[in-house]
């Protein structure tokens, strides 16, 4: 069964735009896949499709054999704390320190305050912000912030990463050091799915493309 | 039940934090609760005083059953009986005709009228001290010795009794009617304070939804917000009270000392106090809760 499936997933907007039309694909465990595409591909609304950020209006979104878009909003919460999502804004809290905004996940779902401690610290460990954890988010770079979002993805070791244009805002430099985390990450085992629309980097990778155009799936 | 604790123990840590965090606007919530609170409260206060000062000035009500001059001891134990199994009765006293006699002959005024006669005239008597603010039960009680056999008179000071009664409940209807007013008062103030607050953490609530907030989690240290804030204005409230008292005490114990009488204003019982206080919590409570539920919807992911 794969992780995640898009079966002839429509999506329309109140206003009539039209971001997905019949789209099917589907993501297995330990993938590492970029969904590609111009801008308005409909690249993004894909990706808020599986933590149902949004809801499909026609087909359905499983995620680990769930219909997502049948959940009751109660059940929700529990959706996406088994997925770690990462933003081209990051969406950090800047009122709270790097440890803090890391921690936020593992204090949601209410962990010992010593075990989620350790557990933040090894994620930002793997992000390479080991010492920084007492920075704010406005004294880090663009990539030390897309990292910090990151650790924050993944500290709830979730079974897949979501990631909607990550190194968008990102020099080159910022934006390898960002794509390597992933491949980490995938390296054991974490199921990755990146929505850009750099063509390079997708070829610098030289993994699995689902592309998209004008909502429909060209190539999966 | 550990989850569920650590999180109401994180969620009233942040609220405190929050509010240390931006003291100007604390306090000046922490006053407009308090002195919205403060009216009832002294109302209250001065009902309370005005009701022990009632009981001070004229004493307990009483009820006097004069027996006819041929009743016997039977007949006056039968009222004692009636008067002890009534409600409304702090005590009662029989007093024989030899007794009232004899008090008629010390008392100053009345001596030598006593001297004057034969044979004693007076009735045996039973007096009764009845609890203020019964009137209604010391009617009954008057009505029932009255049919008793050989009770000649029974007097009670019925009206005064009556208006007392009647001016204590009008106090305690409008200090209920206004402690109600300012409590919907008080919701409102804390709904929209928690409104506020709801904008000023809307990236928070929206990125903790994206990371898996319950709603519950979202909602809850906005509702200890508002309790905190709610027990911490009947705090202040309960301050003014009690420094207004202190102000008038000492010309109040004057007044009272010009009639003979040592009354000093005071507090409620401490237990009273104490469920003000959390009456003023669980009204920030409610506040702080509806106001949640009303907005928090509104912000989701996008």
């Amino acid at each position: 069964m794969p992780l995640v499936s898009f079966n002839r997933v429509g999506k329309r907007y109140p206003d009539g735009y039209e971001a997905l039309r019949d789209a099917s694909f589907a993501i297995e465990a330990g993938d590492f896949a970029f969904l590609t595409g111009h801008s308005g591909a409909g690249k993004t609304t894909a990706l808020k499709l599986i933590p149902a950020i949004e809801r499909a209006t026609a087909g359905a979104v499983l995620v680990n054999g769930q219909n997502v878009g049948a959940l009751r909003e109660a059940a929700l919460p529990f959706l996406r704390r088994s997925l770690g999502l990462v933003f081209q804004d990051q969406k950090l809290l800047h009122d709270r320190n790097v440890f803090e905004n890391a921690m936020l996940p593992l204090q949601i779902c209410g962990d010992p305050p010593r075990e989620a401690a350790r557990r933040v610290r090894a994620a930002l460990d793997k992000v390479g912000l080991a010492g920084r954890e007492k920075a704010m988010p406005v004294m880090l770079s663009g990539g030390e912030q897309q990292r910090l979002c990151i650790a924050r993805a993944v500290v709830n070791r979730p079974g897949i990463l979501l990631a909607d244009e990550p190194t968008a805002n990102l020099d080159s430099g910022a934006a390898a050091e960002v794509m390597e985390i992933f491949r980490a990450f995938n390296q054991v085992g974490v199921t990755v799915l990146v929505a850009t629309h750099d063509a390079a980097l997708v070829e610098r990778f030289g993994t699995r493309t689902i592309q998209l155009d004008h909502g429909r799936v060209l190539a999966a | 039940m550990s989850v569920w604790l650590r999180h109401h123990g994180r969620s009233l840590a942040a609220t405190l934090r929050r509010l240390a965090g931006s003291p100007g606007a604390t306090a000046l919530n922490v006053l407009a609760i308090g002195v919205a609170l403060a009216l009832p409260l002294g109302a209250w206060v001065v009902l309370a005083n005005a009701q022990r000062l009632a009981g001070h000035a004229v004493g307990d009500p009483q009820l006097a059953v004069f027996m006819a001059t041929d009743a016997s001891r039977a007949d006056a134990a039968r009222v004692e009986a009636a008067v002890a199994s009534a409600p409304g009765v702090r005590r009662h006293q029989f007093v024989p005709k030899d007794q009232a006699l004899a008090e008629l002959r010390q008392a100053d005024g009345t001596r030598e009228i006593a001297a004057t006669l034969g044979s004693n005239p007076l009735p045996d008597a039973v007096i009764v001290e009845l609890v203020l603010g019964n009137a209604p039960a010391a009617e009954r009680l008057a009505a029932e010795l009255r049919g008793l056999p050989k009770v000649e008179v029974v007097q009670l000071d019925a009206l005064w009794l009556q208006r007392l009664d009647a001016l204590l409940r009008l106090g305690a209807a409008a200090v209920a009617l206004l402690a109600g007013l300012l409590a919907v008062g008080m919701i409102a103030v804390t709904f929209n304070t928690v409104r506020l607050q709801i904008v000023t953490h809307q990236a928070e609530i929206e990125v903790s939804r994206l990371v898996g907030a319950t709603t519950s989690y979202i909602r809850r240290p906005f509702v200890w917000q508002g309790a905190v804030i709610g027990f911490a204005g009947g705090v202040m409230a309960l301050g003014l009270v009690a420094g207004s008292l202190y102000v008038v005490d000492g010309e109040v114990a004057r007044l009272a000392a010009t009639y003979g009488s040592d009354f000093r204003l005071s507090l409620p019982p401490v237990g009273d106090l104490a469920a003000c206080l959390i009456f003023a919590g669980a009204l920030g409570w409610v506040g702080a809760y509806l106001s949640v539920s009303r907005h928090l919807y509104d912000i989701q992911p996008r």
